[in-house]
């Protein structure tokens, strides 16, 4: 085959390929501007013959998307914020500080890393429960405030970072917590962006876990109340078109802003781990 | 190593971040506190729960020192929605319970017996209820729910196709249905049907058995009792309906507008609830006004039985504030909250004075519902009888797709029903030994 | 020694989160299955029984356990497969030193991994409906008849791992990109030297060069499919027939709808030992592949 041939082959099948992934997501955002019924036709419309706002209005006026979109943005936003925290800081120990058991500890959070989060669902539901935190934030948050992922992530990182720079700082006297304040945070930003995104968009997107948790309505994340609205307006697909952008469209926008760290991320855990 | 500051100090800071951490989690953890300010939690299930908040707007003018939050469960998430509310204790101050389920909800003991509110109300007066109704909320001599509507199921049929194929009235036994089926199927050809038994629900199949003579289960509900002949008498008579195309093997959401294609003709026969009598009012075209009616459920002899269907209004106990959830649900039982109902979404009024009031009496639609009533059953009272019913709408899946026989559908059924009461038997027996 | 503590200190919140609610509960979870933890147990701790392995012999009975193993192994077997073919497909085409704007493609094939699984769930579930959904107009210009993809029980499962293809491919594209990039130069001039051709080049030099990868992302896309849940809740509520109840639906249904809590816990733990299992024989095939 000529260079010539190979790039026009190449290259098609490239668009060919592109125009099949984003199909789903182009209709879904052209079906969510039709009224009412205008997409139950054969053949399917692909565009609105009168572009409208009804659903997003219908969605934000009648069945609360406002409500819906803060509890998501709140719920994975704490979740982000403390997993920062909470994984740093592990992750930094594992890495550079020396503690009895530590290995042995490690060792054991990586053999934990093949046992699915379901398996904790049952008696997870017992422990909040005991705690009171049944259909509250907190009760959502729960299972992703940490994670053994996120501390291998960072822990990785961290190998990289020279010990010397420590080591000078400590005989400058400066404590640990000063350390890792002033030292070891700015070198790790970089993965403190990727860990922030992964976890924001793990969160945003979890099902199972909200679904059973949170029993109050008001309470309830984007993809809880859409799972719960699909079921009852199962004709309505222009409406239903409407929610998944609402859904959708901020972790794509947050994906598209971020990708590099995210996908920084991804290469971290999956080539190395 | 010099180290000037002790990293005691130093991990201080840090639980200081980790403690704020913890007062974000409270402080958002915050609103799920009941306090007495909070509002009065309602929670409603399906198209009741979208009107509910109407409703209850008059109460609050009239009570303004009574806040009231409205929430709407989905119809087909309701059931497992309320059990985890449950577990969690989260579950509202007053919600509307199928009535099958309050044998369930008393033996978590999650029910407030209502004798006592009862004897003490103007408002909610025993007896202008119809008894069969009321009596379904009882269990072991105690109230635990007031009824709110009824709900039974019944034919709405195509007056002019069965016309068509020369019948003036609709069947009154199972013979007569079934030539009028056949009938019909030989003069719709193979694109359209008799009948519309949606494989979703579990109502149509019920209600079969229910109109023959032998219980569900039993032994005191310690046991399934499906593989005796009655119920398979009823379950082959479902069966003949798909194997001979009467009805297309097919779930509601399938069908994608039940209304619709009830107007092109699509099904002939629908066996369903009161609130579509506004729904086909609402949809159908003005041309087939006429065209369509009720009738009471053919029997296998004549005229049969049908479900003691319905939801009740119930209190929580784990609900602090009696006394406003009573007083609610006192003025959702008025016949003008009941009529405005039935307007709203045409759900039939469980007493008789809101029968008497309402423009029911006028319509013809509702009169097969009325003569129903008369003659309907309640399901075995038992806490696993929601599951029971899943399981049996499976095995009437698994039948009409040919998966399994008549017989050994119900002997496999038998076998799960009794490892689902499994749990009861020995409860019962713990009871017993202890007396 | 004082930095001794401070590890601890560091490593104590993480620690402390990840006990109270990862591991208590797994082993929790263990002793749950060997009770017949219930409604009734729920209400009244008195009507709680130690059952033992009862309830994973009931399991090993009950008809709809091995039919939501057989689904789940099936939507493994079929999805597995035909994700890692795509990505490996795309991340070549990609790769390829005569593909044009490669990190505008990157980014639209890696785009379905971000969305949210319940929106994309619902938005599929409309492409795919019998009568007005686009992949039934599509199939009609080849003279295909409209396919009830989600009330025929055969092609539910198949419409199910459509969907779940689509959204995944991208994630293992990126990491297959990453080792394709790795692998050198010289490996792909040697063979050509050798009068290596196009396929012979694939199946000589990539192949070999992405063996440990592709392992690795074989078992990350594995497990993640024995996982499914939210695509069935969404299109088809393990319907028609319950062809496409999945092993965790099941035990979503057990435990959270019906509240057999000690019944859901040997469902979790069965899948979970499945699960092991599962990736331990992969990577053993694996490695004595390598050494031979």
């Amino acid at each position: 085959m000529t260079r010539r041939s190979r790039t026009i082959v190449v290259n098609s099948l490239l668009v060919i390929g592109a125009v099949f992934t984003a199909f789903p997501l182009l209709w879904m955002v052209s079906v969510s501007f039709m009224p009412t019924g205008a997409a139950s036709h054969f053949p399917p419309p692909l565009l609105p013959d009168h572009p409208t706002l009804a659903n997003y209005r219908e969605l934000f006026a009648n069945h609360s998307a406002g409500r819906y979109m803060a509890n998501s943005a709140l719920i994975a936003t704490l979740a982000t914020c403390i997993s920062i925290v909470l994984n740093t800081m592990a992750g930094y120990a594992f890495a550079k500080l020396r503690f009895a058991g530590r290995e042995r500890i490690f060792g054991l959070l990586l053999g934990a890393l093949v046992i699915p989060a379901q398996v904790t669902m049952i008696p997870l539901f017992a422990i909040v429960k005991s705690l009171g935190l049944v259909s509250t934030y907190a009760g959502a948050i729960i299972p992703t405030m940490t994670s053994i992922f996120g501390i291998f992530l960072v822990r990785q990182y961290t190998l990289a970072l020279p010990d010397e720079l420590l080591e000078a700082a400590r005989i400058d006297g400066a404590g640990e917590a000063r350390i890792f304040v002033s030292i070891v945070m700015p070198l790790l930003q970089p993965i403190i962006v990727t860990l922030a995104i992964l976890t924001f968009l793990a969160t945003w997107n979890d099902f199972m876990w909200p679904l059973i948790v949170l029993t109050d309505q008001k309470l309830h994340t984007l993809p809880v109340a859409l799972a719960g609205l699909s079921r009852e307006h199962v004709q309505d697909n222009e409406l239903m078109m409407a929610g998944s952008v609402i859904t959708i469209v901020p972790v794509l926008i947050l994906f598209l802003a971020m990708q590099r760290y995210y996908i920084a991320g991804i290469l971290a855990g999956g080539v190395k781990g | 190593m010099p180290i000037r500051h002790s990293p005691v100090v130093a991990v201080t800071r840090r639980t200081a971040i980790a403690g704020l951490a913890g007062t974000l989690i409270a402080a958002s953890s915050g609103c799920a506190r009941r306090t007495p300010h909070d509002p009065l939690r309602l929670w409603a299930i399906g198209r009741e729960g979208d009107i509910a908040a109407q409703l209850v707007d008059a109460f609050v003018a009239r009570n303004p020192h009574i806040a009231v939050e409205v929430q709407k469960m989905p119809v087909t998430a309701a059931h497992e929605k309320l059990l985890t509310a449950y577990a969690g204790d989260t579950l509202p101050d007053v919600c509307t319970l199928g009535n099958t389920w309050v044998p369930e909800f008393q033996a978590l003991n999650a029910l407030q017996p209502l004798d006592e509110l009862i004897a003490g109300s103007s408002t909610v007066d025993v007896r202008d209820y119809f008894s069969g109704i009321f009596e379904s909320n009882r269990v072991d001599g105690v109230i635990y729910g007031v009824p709110w509507y009824v709900d039974t199921r019944l034919l709405y049929y195509r007056r002019d196709i069965l016309q068509q194929v020369g019948f003036g009235a609709p069947p009154r036994s199972w013979d007569e249905w079934a030539t009028m089926m056949a009938a019909i199927k030989r003069q719709v050809g193979p694109q359209r049907y008799s009948a519309l038994l949606p494989l979703n629900e579990y109502e149509p199949l019920v209600v079969l058995g229910l109109q023959t003579p032998t219980e569900f289960l039993r032994d005191g509900g310690r046991y399934g009792n499906f593989s005796n002949p009655d119920f398979r008498r009823a379950l082959k008579f479902y069966n003949d309906m798909f194997l001979k195309g009467w009805a297309p093997r097919a779930s509601n959401t399938q069908i994608s507008n039940v209304w619709d294609e009830f107007g092109n003709g699509y099904f002939s026969f629908y066996i369903s609830g009161p609130w579509n009598i506004a729904e086909f009012k609402k949809r159908l075209p003005a041309k087939l006004k006429d065209a369509w009616m009720t009738a009471p459920m053919p029997g296998p002899d004549g005229p049969g039985m049908s479900s003691a269907g319905g939801a009740s209004l119930v209190i929580f106990k784990a609900s602090q504030r009696t006394a406003d959830a009573w007083k609610l649900i006192e003025y959702l039982s008025e016949p003008a909250t009941q009529q405005r109902l039935y307007q709203l979404i045409g759900n039939m009024p469980p007493r008789r004075a809101t029968w008497q009031t309402s423009d029911l009496v006028q319509s013809p639609y509702a009169l097969a519902f009325h003569e129903q009533l008369e003659r309907v059953r309640s399901p075995p009272k038992v806490p696993e009888w929601e599951r029971i019913a899943q399981e049996l709408r499976l095995m009437g899946e698994r039948v009409v797709m040919q998966r399994v026989t008549v017989e050994q559908g119900t002997a496999q059924l038998d076998a799960k029903v009794n490892e689902i009461l499994t749990k009861r038997r020995w409860l019962l027996a713990r009871k017993s030994g202890a007396k | 020694m004082n930095r001794s503590h401070a590890g601890w200190w560091f490593a104590a919140p993480s620690l402390l989160v990840l006990a109270l609610f990862f591991f208590v509960p797994v082993l929790a979870a263990f002793a749950m299955s060997l009770t017949d933890f219930d409604l009734y147990a729920l209400t009244d701790l008195d009507n709680l029984r130690f059952v033992g392995f009862e309830n994973y012999g009931a399991l090993l009975r009950e008809p709809l356990f091995w039919k939501s193993l057989g689904n789940t192994f099936y939507f493994v077997l079929l999805g597995v497969p035909l994700s890692l073919g795509l990505s490996l497909g795309a991340a070549m085409l990609v790769n390829s030193r005569v593909a044009r704007w490669r990190n505008f493609f990157r980014t639209v094939y890696f785009a379905p991994v971000v969305t949210t699984l319940v929106a994309v769930a619902v938005v599929w579930r409309y492409i795919l409906h019998t009568r007005y959904g686009f992949l039934n107009y599509m199939l009609s210009w080849f003279g295909i008849d409209g396919i009830d993809w989600q009330g025929d029980p055969h092609w539910a499962m198949p419409s199910i791992v459509l969907l779940a293809v689509w959204k995944n491919f991208g994630y293992n594209m990126i990491i297959l990109l990453a080792a394709l990039q790795g692998i050198p130069e010289d490996l792909y001039e040697a063979a050509r030297i050798d009068g290596a051709t196009g396929w012979q080049l694939f199946r000589h030099v990539t192949l070999p060069s992405l063996a440990p990868v592709l392992t690795l992302v074989s078992i990350l896309t594995m497990t993640g499919y024995f996982q499914l849940f939210a695509e069935p809740y969404v299109m088809t509520e393990g319907g028609p027939l319950q062809s496409t109840l999945s092993v965790l639906y099941f035990m979503f249904e057990e435990g959270f709808k019906w509240w057999s809590l000690g019944r859901a816990s040997a469902v979790a733990f069965l899948l979970f030992v499945l699960m092991f299992a599962i990736t331990l024989l992969q990577l053993r095939l694996t490695r004595r592949e390598v050494r031979q």
